[in-house]
């Protein structure tokens, strides 16, 4: 299916289980035996219904969920083998940003993006001020450095949170239905800011999302997840056969979307033509 | 001025003076050791992430074994470890050792449910960021639930200055001393009445103050 090695994998989930206990006594396979490889510096979506698994997935990447069985790695580290302490430490190359921001409310915007800087201890105080201020500079709040997340737009928080995922330089960003609560004109400034992290700092992205928009406007490969397993796997803007063989509904609504899109180009293209 | 005031007035600035030591030592000891005990019971709580139901069991049942104490039955019941650790029980500092005890658990208490009030996610990205617990509980935990935490405070404060009151019955000295036994022995009625006139001011001084610093901290 990939052709990449495992070396050039930036996120390589093996056959990686989890279930959890409902309420009710019985158990409920979230992620069923999922296997998953994610390129070094792409942008791959993660997509299917609400309680397809797909979140618990991105959480096996930093173990917020530990998986039943199987092995989850990091460019070539196992994160699935490291101790506590380790894991501690690894996750400073993972960066992680989440539906409703988990920003700290009662810091300032340079409290929250310096917050991941200081808890590791190595930087200097001056270091630290020069990496806010880059990270910040990132992603275009750098006036906003002395307010507090309350006085900021669902957008700005988010990037806030973004520039707090990038501070300790990760080679991974996981996103967990980063636009869902947002509006589409916000929306748009978080993937055009997520675009430009990938493109500029070639940080990996592995999103979560359940609307299509995101998928199209913003990656590059995607996974169909349906009942814990990945149904399918294709490229986003994939032209070719391919594209007419789709298995999922999710699949192959991304593919119509493509075929309008296309036309589209094509109709303007005359348009310009005969103008 | 009534006679009555003028003759306890020397003893009046005394009974003041005792009342703020109870109060001082009950309360440092209560965010001494209740504080990091709250911040025990949230972790070892159910769902949180040192979740152990054992460990939480027993510590939750001792907090909920002291608290149902009448307070002056508390006060009575601990008069020989009392002795044990002030060397009497007469006196202020006396009567800071049952209220300490009893202040402990009740601010634990609030420690415990001002921090279930953080939002789960923030802890959350704490954890993916790599932090340790002792970084949540400093970093995140304190940081978010401050300004509920010194509303806690403030409830506890207004609630020990009125069991400080309560210790006056056995000796513990201060305002509620002087209550007992010039308004109530000595059928004193101005003084009675002037000593619950003082209470009345130091609670309305707590709350305002507590609201004010609550008010600053929070910045959600």
């Amino acid at each position: 299916m990939n052709t990449t090695t495992s070396s050039a994998a930036a996120i390589r989930i093996e056959g990686a289980s989890k279930s959890y206990r409902l309420p009710n006594g019985r158990s409920f396979d979230a992620v069923k035996s999922v296997s998953l490889e994610v390129p070094r510096g792409d942008i791959f979506g993660l997509i299917g219904k609400s309680g397809a698994g797909k979140s618990t997935l991105l959480r096996l990447v930093n173990r917020l969920e530990h998986p039943d069985t199987g092995r989850v790695f990091v460019g070539d580290r196992e994160i699935t083998a490291l101790g506590k302490n380790e894991l501690r430490v690894e996750r400073q190359r993972m960066g992680m940003i989440f539906q409703q921001f988990n920003l700290l409310q009662n810091a300032t915007v340079f409290d929250n993006v310096a917050f991941p800087l200081r808890i590791h201890g190595k930087a200097s105080s001056g270091d630290i001020f020069r990496r806010v201020h880059e990270c910040l500079d990132l992603v275009g709040l750098l006036d906003k450095i002395d307010s507090h997340p309350a006085q900021l737009s669902g957008g700005q928080k988010q990037r806030v949170a973004i520039a707090r995922a990038l501070a300790p330089r990760p080679e991974v960003l996981l996103c967990d239905e980063p636009t869902s609560a947002l509006d589409s004109e916000t929306t748009r400034s978080v993937l055009d800011t997520l675009r430009d992290v990938n493109q500029r700092l070639g940080v990996t992205v592995l999103i979560v999302t359940h609307e299509l928009a995101v998928v199209r406007a913003l990656c590059r490969s995607v996974a169909v997840m349906e009942g814990g397993e990945v149904a399918e796997q294709f490229a986003v803007n994939d032209t070719g056969p391919g594209r007419e063989r789709r298995v999922t509904g999710l699949g192959r609504e991304l593919a119509r979307m493509a075929v309008y899109a296309d036309v589209q180009d094509d109709l303007e293209r005359l348009e310009a033509a005969f103008a | 001025m009534s006679p009555n005031i003028v003759a306890i007035l020397p003893e009046l600035w005394t009974a003041i003076g005792q009342t703020f030591l109870m109060l001082g030592i009950g309360l440092s000891a209560a965010v001494l050791l209740g504080g990091p005990l709250g911040v025990l019971l949230f972790l070892l709580g159910p769902g949180q992430s040192l979740e152990r139901p054992a460990l939480f069991g027993v510590i939750n049942w001792l907090v909920n074994t002291v608290r149902s104490f009448p307070f002056i039955i508390l006060l009575v019941a601990l008069v020989p470890f009392t002795r044990l650790i002030a060397g009497t029980s007469i006196g202020p500092v006396a009567a800071a050792v049952p209220l300490s005890l009893a202040a402990i658990p009740y601010f634990a208490r609030l420690v415990e449910q001002n921090l279930r009030d953080v939002p789960r996610g923030v802890i959350e990205a704490a954890h993916a960021m790599g932090a340790s617990e002792w970084q949540i509980v400093r970093r995140v935990l304190l940081v978010e639930a401050r300004s509920g935490l010194v509303l806690g405070l403030t409830v506890l404060a207004i609630s020990f200055l009125s069991y400080s009151a309560v210790a006056g019955v056995v000796g513990g000295g201060g305002i509620g001393d002087l209550a007992i036994r010039y308004g109530y022995y000595r059928f004193q009625t101005d003084v009675m009445v002037l000593t619950v006139a003082i209470l009345i001011v130091l609670v309305q001084l707590i709350q305002f103050a507590g609201n004010g610093i609550a008010r600053r901290l929070d910045k959600r």
